[in-house]
C-alpha cells in the first residue's frame, strides 16, 4: 500500500523534526529558570512520537516512548523534580529515541539491552498510580496485526444472541451538552435488530418548573437479536451521564419484529433548551487565524528539491559569469569600453550575475544546528565514558555552509570533540586542585570571517603539555632528537600522522588521537585547521572553510603560455629566491632552503611538459604544502591573479590527468587546469625514491 | 449533502491518516493544527462533527471543546477525542469537558467511521 509507505515516510520527517524540539527543549530546562511552556513541549514532542509509531505498529518505540512521557508528566506536573540526574536521564532517554526512530526507519531492530536498562531507569521513577495508561494501551498495540494491515476482526466478542434485551435510559444533561443525541444513540441500537421505543414523559416537569438541569425525558427500548455487549458499547460514551439500566426483556414484552424502520424520534424539546442553556455564551479569542483547512502554517514554507537540479543551477550560473568576463574582454577589444550605454549594461550584468551566484549558493547553504546539536550528544557519550563532568556550550549554530559540507564535517567534529573531553580536560580531580570549575567547558562556534567559515572547537583544559608531546614526537622517530621547534611547531606535530595510533597513547595525558584524519578531512574540503593552546587555560582548535565545494579560491599563475589555477590552501608563501637560499643536489635536484629547513624545488611547466626548466632567478617560488605535511616550492614563470574559481569536473568532461583535480574556464573563454599539489609532490618523492633506488643498485 | 468534519491534531502524520480515512469514507475533511486554529476554523469547516487531539500546543483539545462548547453556532457538535491515553480519568475529564466520545490511537479506519456514524445517528 503505497499511501501507507507515504504516511510512514512522513511520520519519520515528522520524528525529526520532534526529536530536534526534544533535544533543544532538555537543553533549554538545563538553565535555572526556564519556562514552563519548555517542559510542556518537551512532552508533546515525545507524545506525538508515540502517537505517530503506535499508527504504524512500531512497539518498542511506542513502549518506549510512553515510559519517557510518563516521567515528563512527572515533571510538567511538578511531582518529580528536575535534578541534574534527571536531566542526564533524560537526554539519554532521548538519544535511545532518536536510535529507536532511526531503526525503525532502517527497519532494523534496536538495541533492546540499552532501551531495557533505561526503561527500568525511567520505572524506578514511577509509581504504579502515576501510570495507569499502558496497561490498557499495550494490549492494544499487541493486538495490531501488522503495521500496514488495519483489518482486524470486530473488538466486540460474538456472544450468543440475547432473545430480548429491555433498556431504560434517562439522560442527564451532561448527555445532552457532550453533543450526544438520545437519536443517534437509538438509530444505532437499530442497526443492531429490531427495536421498539416508548418515550416516557412522565418524570418532565411542569414548563414552570423545569430546568435543564434535570431534562426528564426517559425512554424504554425493547431490542431482539442483540447481544448485550453490542447493546452496552452502544451506549459506552454515555453510560455515566444517564441513568441507564439494560436488562434481559420479560418474555410477554417481545417486540414483534416490526417494520416501521425507525421509530420516529421524540420531539425532543429538552435537546434544544438544554443548548441554550449554558451561561454567558464566551466568545473564543479573536486572534484565532482562520485558515482552515491550511497543513501546518506554522513554518515559513519550504520545498525539497533534488540536489542535483541546484547543481545545475549552479553550474549554468558559472557559465553566466565566465560570458559575462567574455563579453567584457570581447567589448574591451572591439574599443567599446568608452560606450557608456554599454559599460553600464555590462555593470548591471555583472552586479546580477553576482547576485545570482550568491542566490544559488545560499540555496544550497545550511545552518550549522543540524551539526552542532548531534555534537550534545557525542559530548554526553564522551563524558559518560571518560568519567568527565562537561559542558558543551554552542555559538552560531545558525551560522550557514554549504550542504555537502554540512555532511562531511559531522566526522572530524566528532573527532574533535572527542579529543576535547578525552585529552584536553583534566579529570574532576584535578581540576578541583587547580581550582577550576569542576565541570569542564567545550565550546563550540562558528562564524562567517571574511568569505570564509570558522569553527572552533576550545575546552578549558590544560593546554597542550608540550614536553610531553615533543617527546612522543622523538619516541616516534617523526622529528629529530633535541630538534629546535617553537611552542606552535610542537603543536603542529599532533596533526602528524603516526603520531598517535595506538589506544596507549589515549590513556595518556598527551593530546592527538587521530588528529591527522581530521586534518585530512577539513583539507579535503579545501579548508585548514589550527591550534592554540595556552598551558592551564585551554586549547582551541579553529578550522577555516570556504563556503561551497562549486567555488575555490586559487592562485593565477603563468606556465610559458599557460594559465592554471593553484588551491589557495595549499600555499604557503611566495618568494623570489636569493641564491644562498638555492641548492643543488645530485643530478638536477635543486632545494630551498627555507626557515632551517631543506624542501624540494619542482618546476611546475617541466612537470607538466610546458617548457624546459626555467632559470630559478626569472621565476618564482611557491612554497605549498599538501595534506600528509610534505613540502616543496613550485617554480612557476609568474603569479597574476588571486580569485574565486567555478570548479568543472575534468573527469566528467574529458578524464583524467595526473597531477590535476578540475578545470574552470577564464574570462577570456579559455580553459585553466587546477593543480593538485598533494599528486605532483607526492609522485615527485616516489621518482626521487626510485632514482635513490637506481642508484644504490647501479653503485 | 456530504457531512463535514473538522479533524485538529498538530502531528502533520495523524492529520494525513485521519484524513485519507475520513476521505475514504465520502467525508468532507477540514484540517487545524492546534485548538487555536481549530477554533478560527469553525465558521468555514462549518463542521458536522469534530476530531480533536489532546495534546496540542497553543490550546490543548481540552480547551478546544470548552471553547466550541461555548459558542452558539457549534455548541452541540459533537466531539471525538482522538487520543493516545485511555485511562479512566481522561474520559471523565473529555467528558466534564464536553466530549461526545472518543477513539483510541491507533485507530482502525472502520472503527473510526463506525464511531463517527453513531454519534451523528446515521
Amino acid at each position: 500500500m503505497s499511501d501507507m509507505d507515504e504516511f510512514r515516510e512522513m511520520f519519520f520527517v515528522e520524528c525529526d523534526e520532534l526529536l530536534e524540539v526534544l533535544a533543544n527543549g532538555l537543553r533549554q530546562m538545563e538553565a535555572p529558570g526556564f519556562d514552563k511552556e519548555t517542559v510542556h513541549a518537551v512532552f508533546r514532542a515525545v507524545h506525538s512520537v508515540k502517537g505517530g509509531a503506535a499508527a504504524f505498529g512500531l512497539t518498542t518505540l511506542v513502549t518506549f516512548a510512553h515510559r519517557f512521557e510518563t516521567v515528563l508528566d512527572l515533571v510538567r506536573s511538578d511531582r518529580l523534580e528536575v535534578t541534574p540526574q534527571i536531566m542526564a536521564l533524560a537526554h539519554r532517554c532521548s538519544d535511545c529515541l532518536t536510535d529507536l526512530v532511526t531503526s525503525a526507519r532502517a527497519q532494523v531492530d534496536p538495541d533492546e539491552s540499552r532501551v531495557d536498562a533505561l526503561l527500568s531507569e525511567l520505572d524506578a521513577l514511577i509509581t504504579p498510580e502515576d501510570d495507569e495508561g499502558p496497561i490498557e494501551f499495550v494490549p492494544l498495540t499487541l493486538d495490531f496485526g501488522g503495521p500496514l494491515d488495519f483489518d482486524l476482526p470486530p473488538p466486540m466478542p460474538a456472544a450468543p444472541p440475547a432473545p430480548g434485551l429491555e433498556i431504560a435510559m434517562t439522560p442527564g444533561h451532561q448527555l445532552y451538552r457532550s453533543g450526544n443525541d438520545p437519536q443517534a444513540l437509538i438509530a444505532a441500537l437499530h442497526k443492531l435488530g429490531p427495536v421498539a421505543v416508548a418515550l416516557e414523559t412522565a418524570g418532565v416537569a411542569a414548563l414552570a418548573d423545569w430546568s435543564p438541569e434535570e431534562p426528564g425525558l426517559a425512554w424504554r427500548i425493547t431490542i431482539t437479536g442483540a447481544s448485550y455487549d453490542d447493546v452496552a458499547a452502544v451506549f459506552e460514551f454515555v453510560e455515566d451521564c444517564c441513568a441507564l439500566t439494560i436488562s434481559e426483556a420479560p418474555v410477554e414484552d417481545r417486540p414483534e419484529p416490526c417494520d416501521d424502520p425507525l421509530p420516529e424520534p421524540a420531539p425532543a424539546p429538552p435537546v434544544a433548551v438544554a443548548v441554550e442553556a449554558p451561561g454567558p455564551t464566551v466568545v473564543p479569542p479573536a486572534n484565532a487565524p482562520a485558515n482552515a483547512s491550511a497543513e501546518a502554517p506554522q513554518s515559513a514554507a519550504t520545498i525539497r528539491v533534488a540536489l542535483d537540479r541546484v547543481d545545475r543551477l549552479m553550474n549554468m550560473i558559472g557559465e553566466l559569469v565566465i560570458k559575462e568576463a567574455m563579453l567584457s574582454q570581447v567589448i574591451q577589444t572591439a574599443g567599446l569600453h568608452e560606450q557608456p550605454d554599454v559599460v553600464a549594461g555590462l555593470d548591471a550584468i555583472r552586479q546580477l550575475a553576482g547576485d545570482i551566484q550568491e542566490s544559488v549558493m545560499s540555496i544550497r547553504a545550511q545552518p550549522l544546528k543540524l551539526v552542532f546539536q548531534r555534537m550534545h550528544r557525542i559530548l554526553r557519550e564522551a563524558a559518560d565514558a571518560t568519567g568527565k563532568p562537561v559542558r558543551l556550550v554552542t555559538i552560531g549554530e545558525q551560522t550557514e555552509v554549504d550542504k555537502t559540507m554540512i555532511e562531511r564535517l559531522i566526522d572530524p567534529l566528532t573527532h574533535m570533540i572527542r579529543n576535547s573531553v578525552d585529552h584536553g580536560l583534566e579529570d574532576s580531580v584535578t581540576r578541583q586542585r587547580l581550582g577550576k570549575p569542576v565541570e569542564g567547558t567545550i565550546t563550540l562556534s562558528a562564524a562567517h570571517r571574511s568569505g570564509r567559515v570558522q569553527i572552533e572547537v576550545s575546552d578549558d583544559g590544560g593546554g597542550i603539555n608540550r614536553p610531553r608531546v615533543r617527546q612522543i614526537a622523538e619516541d616516534r622517530g617523526l622529528i629529530a632528537p633535541g630538534a629546535n621547534l617553537s611552542p606552535a611547531e610542537i603543536d603542529q606535530l599532533l596533526f602528524l600522522p603516526g603520531f598517535s595510533s595506538k589506544d596507549e597513547v589515549s590513556a595518556l595525558s598527551g593530546r592527538g588521537v587521530g588528529l591527522d584524519v581530521v586534518r585530512r578531512e577539513i583539507m579535503a574540503l579545501g579548508g585548514r585547521v589550527m591550534i592554540q593552546s595556552t598551558e592551564g587555560v585551554g586549547t582551541t582548535f579553529s578550522i577555516a572553510l570556504p563556503l561551497t565545494l562549486a567555488v575555490l579560491e586559487g592562485m593565477l599563475i603563468q606556465l610559458g603560455d599557460q594559465t592554471m589555477v593553484l588551491p589557495i590552501t595549499a600555499v604557503q608563501e611566495t618568494l623570489r629566491p636569493e641564491d644562498r637560499m638555492l641548492h643543488g643536489v645530485g643530478h638536477g635536484t635543486r632545494l630551498l632552503s627555507n626557515r632551517g629547513e631543506l624542501i624540494p624545488i619542482i618546476d611546475l611547466g617541466a612537470t607538466f611538459g610546458l617548457e624546459a626548466p626555467g632559470a630559478l632567478d626569472s621565476g618564482v617560488l611557491i612554497v605549498v604544502e599538501t595534506d600528509s605535511r610534505k613540502r616543496a616550492a613550485f617554480r612557476v614563470d609568474g603569479i597574476f591573479d588571486q580569485r574565486q574559481v567555478v570548479i568543472k569536473s575534468l573527469e566528467q568532461n574529458y578524464g583524467r590527468v595526473p597531477g590535476v583535480s578540475a578545470a574552470t574556464i577564464l574570462g577570456d573563454g579559455k580553459i585553466a587546469l587546477i593543480i593538485d599539489p598533494e599528486e605532483i609532490v607526492l609522485s615527485l618523492s616516489n621518482d626521487q625514491g626510485r632514482r635513490l633506488a637506481a642508484m644504490a643498485s647501479n653503485g | 449533502m456530504t457531512t463535514r468534519i473538522l479533524a485538529v491534531d498538530d502531528s502533520p502524520t495523524i492529520r494525513a491518516l485521519v484524513s485519507k480515512a475520513l476521505r475514504n469514507a465520502g467525508f468532507e475533511v477540514f484540517l487545524a493544527v492546534d485548538g487555536v486554529d481549530g477554533v478560527g476554523a469553525l465558521s468555514e469547516a462549518d463542521p458536522d462533527l469534530i476530531i480533536t487531539d489532546i495534546n496540542m500546543p497553543r490550546m490543548d483539545g481540552f480547551g478546544l471543546i470548552e471553547n466550541v462548547r461555548a459558542t452558539g453556532a457549534y455548541a452541540d457538535v459533537p466531539i471525538l477525542v482522538l487520543t493516545t491515553e485511555s485511562g479512566a480519568d481522561l474520559k471523565a475529564r473529555a467528558r466534564s469537558a464536553g466530549a461526545t466520545g472518543w477513539i483510541v490511537k491507533p485507530f482502525e479506519d472502520e472503527r473510526l467511521i463506525a464511531v463517527i456514524e453513531k454519534v451523528l445517528g446515521r
